[in-house]
């Protein structure tokens, strides 16, 4: 076989095998989209958003309070770690790049970002319920805000190093001081990355089941009170999907559905953001 | 040779990155209102010269600078300076465009408003009068608010001469401005080295020739750290007194 056969054959063989391994990937998650879709749209009604989660045996029911709660949960706790987030990039990339306190950091934030989130809950459980003696949507505020944390701080310090140094330099050459380069020029040319990165958090704790499960718990009722346990989707899908209610499980479904919908758009916001960022 | 007005003075310089010996005991003066040029093979230490000169390298811990540097007689490496200041007497242009992330007024602005409280008519007028130097008014005087990244190469590369001039410096530094351009933008931002002189002392690292022998009065031919030659332009190009400038210049090294 000569050597441009061989080639062709090797570039067939590769090729072949990497398409399999995408359509092997595609097909589950098409039919995961699929089952969500099949039976999460069937659920979809007016009362879905107007009415509280019913009790056992109920034939009517919605998943409002869960939705409310959902929204309250995820906007605390990404206001929460997205400041802290943010500045600990900022000094990663931009004050402790080479000393053993960023050094440190970055090792400790590399720990926490490939952290299981049930061990998280339970850290949380630990030190806030436990000492507090309840479960609280605060605790699933700080939960969920750890789980943000660190995927912040990964993607700021990643889209601050991503700024070239020369245009660090050509703000110090007019006299800038150090605040001023980070807030009003790198900061605001990385702004398009590091909104994504909030973006991805934001779909990450969407879904987020297990620190909840030990902190906001869950709750049948309309309640907006901090320090009392709050209803959410993932614990409220967790709770009905096993039950043997019919009821129940189509609700399940109908809030799978939701949570797939609501991160399916932040991603492509998120894509959107990069783009326009990209063409300007 | 004698300068006439000389503004910088280099006075048994020294500079290491670490330990490696970059600037090797640099003695000579720039002359006021006058550009003067420095040329060399990659990695002769031109650049570093020149960034000595705003103290870019204090943003690096490993470099150090040893000797003097005068500007119009005060020790620029005293710790008396403040570095800010002296940036906002020595613009900066570098080889790649770096326009900041906003508006091209804003980027105009933006060195202004470090040094200086202007109300927003003089504003207005500053950054007019920046942008007609640079010679780039004309191009954008209808697009102030649009984003400086929106611009071509060459008009980048404009707006940062610009954004430096607007803070009224006496000296600019350009490090190799024209590499990353096409012949049409350096061709115009030669001719704007020529009138810029004017007002303002201009000092250039360039890897071309030519284009040091086209807008420079003075110019340094360096070589391994050290400056081999430094003179008049139209005479060290014409009969350097050197071998090795003849050699680098007439191509036959490098």
């Amino acid at each position: 076989m000569n050597l441009l056969a061989r080639r062709k054959l090797t570039n067939k063989v590769a090729l072949t095998l990497s398409l399999s391994a995408m359509a092997f990937g595609l097909f589950w998650l098409a039919w995961i989209l699929w089952t969500v879709f099949d039976l999460g749209l069937s659920g979809l009604s007016v009362a879905l958003f107007t009415e509280m989660t019913p009790p056992p045996g109920a034939d009517s029911g919605g998943l409002l309070n869960a939705i409310m709660g959902s929204l309250i949960l995820v906007t605390l706790a990404t206001l929460l770690g997205t400041p802290i987030g943010i500045l600990t990039g900022v000094y990663l990339a931009e004050y402790g790049q080479h000393h053993w306190l960023g050094k440190t950091t970055r090792f400790i934030n590399d720990l926490l970002l490939s952290a299981p989130s049930i061990v998280i809950g339970l850290f949380v459980y630990a030190v806030v319920v436990a000492q507090t003696g309840k479960f609280s949507a605060w605790s699933g505020v700080i939960a969920l805000a750890l789980i943000v944390l660190p995927v912040v701080v990964r993607t700021t310090e990643n889209m601050l190093q991503l700024i070239p140094n020369t245009l660090r330099e050509a703000a110090f050459a007019l006299g800038a001081p150090k605040s001023v380069v980070i807030s009003k020029v790198t900061l605001r040319a990385a702004r398009a990355g590091v909104l994504t990165g909030v973006l991805l958090a934001v779909a990450r704790i969407a879904g987020e089941t297990a620190p909840l499960l030990f902190t906001a718990l869950s709750n049948q009722f309309w309640s907006l009170n901090l320090n009392e346990p709050m209803a959410n989707l993932p614990v409220t899908i967790f709770k009905f999907a096993m039950s043997p209610f019919t009821n129940w499980q189509e609700l399940a479904w109908a809030g799978v559905f939701l949570i797939t919908m609501g991160v399916l758009v932040l991603n492509i916001i998120a894509r959107v953001f990069l783009r326009a960022e990209k063409i300007n | 040779m004698q300068i006439n007005d000389a503004q910088i003075e280099f006075k048994d310089f020294n500079f290491y990155y670490g330990k490696f010996h970059a600037l090797k005991n640099i003695n000579f003066k720039m002359a006021r209102h006058k550009c003067t040029a420095f040329i060399g093979p990659s990695g002769c230490g031109k650049s570093t010269l020149l960034r000595t000169i705003n103290r870019m390298y204090d943003l690096y811990p490993e470099q150090r600078a040893d000797g003097q540097l005068l500007l119009d007689g005060r020790n620029l490496l005293g710790s008396d300076i403040d570095v800010s200041v002296l940036r906002a007497k020595i613009g900066m242009v570098f080889q790649k465009p770096t326009p900041f992330p906003m508006s091209i007024y804003d980027n105009i602005a933006f060195g202004v408003k470090l040094h200086e409280r202007l109300s927003a008519k003089d504003m207005d007028d500053r950054v007019e009068w920046a942008l007609r130097k640079a010679a780039l008014w004309e191009e954008v005087k209808d697009k102030l608010h649009q984003s400086g990244m929106s611009l071509s190469g060459g008009q980048q590369q404009r707006l940062c001469i610009a954004r430096g001039i607007a803070v009224k410096p006496e000296v600019i530094l350009l490090d190799e401005p024209t590499s990353a351009l096409d012949p049409i933008s350096t061709a115009r931002i030669e001719e704007l080295v020529d009138e810029l002189k004017a007002e303002f002392t201009i000092i250039i690292v360039t890897h071309n020739m030519q284009q040091a022998a086209r807008i420079s009065d003075y110019t340094a031919y360096m070589y391994l750290g050290e400056m081999v030659e430094f003179g008049v332009t139209d005479e060290l190009f014409v009969k350097p007194k050197k071998k090795e400038t003849e050699d680098y210049i007439t191509g036959r090294f490098g």
